[in-house]
């Protein structure tokens, strides 16, 4: 980690470093063993200009002391992603959430609720940009 | 093996004044697991970014919950003018420190009062909300209104608290502090409520923290972890700051920690207003936000971290609350486990929930 | 209020109301401004309530809920709804899971708007709805009477 980096850590808003989506789980491994905690996983939806294609940008944050550092993921509307919730328990809430308001493919979340944890009426609603 | 049983909680419930759905595996009086049913108050409110412009989302980020109104309307803001790199004037970001603790005082002093009716003590619950009637008394003078009071736009603050009004403020707090101490008195020593708060609900650090618990939940465990001490956002770099912690870990816990925070709260309302600077209320906002800001700050119920994303048109691409509640529902469901049916209540109330943040 | 014969009994719900208006309601009970001064109990048994205080919008996921609070209370009864969310929809009424108001579900007599809805209108609504229950307990009184001597007489 370069120096600039190190200090983006501790400055308002953090750090947020750009992944592909197969580092994900190591990453995640790596830094539940370094003692940070998880602050939160959030997802949006995206048009790609060119071609209207739709995408998802994921921020995975972690916390440790004060410092905050967020992993980036783009990930294609069909890719498919492992749940990070054998690693960190906390996170079911947020991946279930994920699945069902922006049609995230993850898999072996734990526990599944199913697409039920709001129990909403509309499919996805977060998962189709104007 | 003791015979097993299911006994449904809420969505309503007498001690419980927001709908949340538990289903509680028992065996006898004592629960085993507790699987959560939500969503009776999602909203979906964070879609109406594509509706409702920047500058008239500050209306709907306030309604997200109605007892941390203030923080969620300046945590968007705040979010909004980092992207924007807009300077808030020094006179507006003590303003805001100063309406954020008092909605801390407000918020704590609300909760304490549920906790007593949620142990019958009724007579500690009319009184704490008495209290409290005088901080919405003093919201009213300065904002006029008294718990959605939108004094929160892009760019600083639309409302003044000029010189004669916070001497009177002061006084006002100063009158407080005695009635305060001899309530919190009773909350700490009373026999009544030791009984049902000691050796309740307890959550160790190491269970706090790889459950990712917020705010008190987490202070009350022995972490000394309060996100107003960075200083990095509206006035706390120029105050003093130190978190109220304890090491026990139980309910007891939790209720001292909240209310050392409430006398910290009246001290840092001293401090900002013996340092607040003349100037103007609020810079000029121009175009459109461009870029994304993760925002940190610390609601009386723990951390919460606004993300927002702009493309440079009036309409934002995302904005997404993550409230304390919402990463203090695990940690909740461990302290549920191996408690006793009776205690349920107020194992759940001493997160301090609010479910209205959780679900958006 | 001197022909007041019954003290009536609050039940308060919320369904999806973001809390302003919940804890507006919970201050009228408390010190300051003390509704229990009309003879009005807050009470959490929906079998024993008059009033039904309702806050917050409608939703696939309460109106179920809401229905059974509303069957479960014994006539005569009184829907007060207390808020903008409960009375239209609110701030809220464009997104995607709010259906309404709560007359979207069931009838609501009185409608109390403000967000949040100040204690001083949420105590004007609910001494207009104690006298509303007035006159449907003698309304339901009468039919009774009506019906228990055309069964009397058969």
């Amino acid at each position: 980690m370069t120096e600039n980096e190190r200090n983006a850590l501790t400055a308002p808003g953090g750090l947020i470093e750009t992944l592909p989506p197969v580092e994900l789980l190591p990453r995640v491994i790596e830094k539940r063993i370094a003692g940070w905690r998880l602050c939160q996983i959030c997802a949006v939806t995206l048009k790609q200009p060119e071609n209207g294609g739709v995408y998802y940008e994921l921020s995975y944050s972690f916390a440790r002391e004060y410092e905050l550092h967020t992993f980036r993921l783009v990930l294609p509307q069909e890719e498919e992603i492992p749940s990070i919730s054998q690693v960190y328990d906390c996170a079911f809430l947020y991946e279930n959430e994920m699945r069902e308001l922006f049609g995230v493919r993850i898999q072996h979340i734990a526990p599944d609720m199913q697409d039920k944890l709001y129990r909403i009426d509309t499919q996805t609603p977060f998962g189709r940009r104007k | 093996m003791a015979k097993q049983s299911i006994v449904p909680f809420g969505p309503q419930h007498p001690v419980l004044p927001e709908p949340i759905h538990l289903d509680l595996v028992l065996e006898d009086e004592t629960v085993v697991k507790a699987v959560p049913s939500i969503g009776y108050v999602h909203r979906g409110l964070e879609r109406l970014v594509e509706k409702k412009d920047y500058q008239e989302f500050v209306y709907v980020a306030e309604r997200i919950c109605g007892i941390c109104s203030f923080m969620h309307g300046m945590g968007y803001c705040e979010a909004v003018e980092h992207v924007m790199r807009i300077d808030v004037p020094e006179r507006a970001k003590y303003l805001r420190t100063i309406w954020c603790e008092m909605s801390r005082l407000h918020s704590h002093l609300l909760w304490l009062g549920l906790l007593a009716d949620a142990f019958g003590f009724e007579s500690l619950f009319m009184q704490s909300w008495r209290m409290r009637e005088k901080i919405l008394d003093m919201f009213e003078i300065s904002t006029g209104g008294r718990v959605i009071f939108s004094v929160n736009r892009i760019g600083g603050v639309l409302k003044d608290i000029p010189p004669d009004m916070m001497r009177d403020f002061l006084s006002r707090l100063s009158d407080m502090e005695k009635d305060l101490r001899r309530l919190t008195q009773t909350f700490l020593t009373d026999y009544t409520v030791n009984t049902r708060l000691r050796d309740v609900g307890f959550l160790t650090k190491e269970d706090a923290i790889s459950l990712g618990a917020v705010g008190p939940m987490l202070r009350a465990s022995g972490v000394a972890y309060d996100l107003r001490t960075t200083g990095n956002y509206a006035a706390y770099g120029n105050l003093d700051v130190q978190p109220v912690t304890s090491n026990i870990g139980d309910s007891y816990a939790r209720c001292q920690v909240r209310i050392g925070e409430l006398f910290q709260s009246m001290d840092l309302i001293r401090q900002a207003a013996g340092k607040i600077p003349e100037g103007p209320l609020a810079a000029p906002v121009k175009g459109n936000p461009n870029g994304e800001f993760f925002m940190r700050c610390e609601q009386p119920r723990g951390e919460a971290i606004y993300y927002v994303r702009a493309n440079g048109t009036k309409f934002l691409d995302r904005m997404r609350v993550r409230t304390p509640t919402f990463a203090n529902i695990p940690a909740m469901l461990q302290t549920l486990k191996g408690s006793q049916l009776a205690d349920v209540p107020l194992l759940i109330l001493t997160i301090d929930p609010c479910i209205s943040c959780t679900e958006r | 209020m001197a022909k007041l014969k019954r003290s009536p009994w609050l039940l308060h719900y919320d369904g999806s109301s973001c809390n302003g208006c919940d804890i507006e309601v919970l201050a009228c009970l408390t010190p300051v401004y003390d509704i229990e001064r009309f003879g009005a109990v807050n009470t959490g048994n929906p079998l024993h309530a008059d009033i039904l205080l309702i806050t917050g919008g409608i939703n696939s996921q309460n109106q179920a809920v809401v229905q059974q609070i509303y069957s479960q209370m014994p006539a005569p009864k009184v829907v007060v709804a207390v808020g903008a969310c409960a009375c239209t929809g609110g701030i809220f009424k464009e997104c995607y899971n709010i259906r309404g108001g709560v007359d979207t579900t069931i009838p609501v007599d009185i409608y109390v708007p403000g967000c949040a809805a100040r204690p001083e209108s949420i105590i004007d609504g609910v001494v207009q709805a104690v006298e509303l229950f007035q006159k449907k307990h003698e309304e339901f009184m009468r039919r009774h009477r009506e019906e228990k001597h055309h069964h009397d007489g058969k």
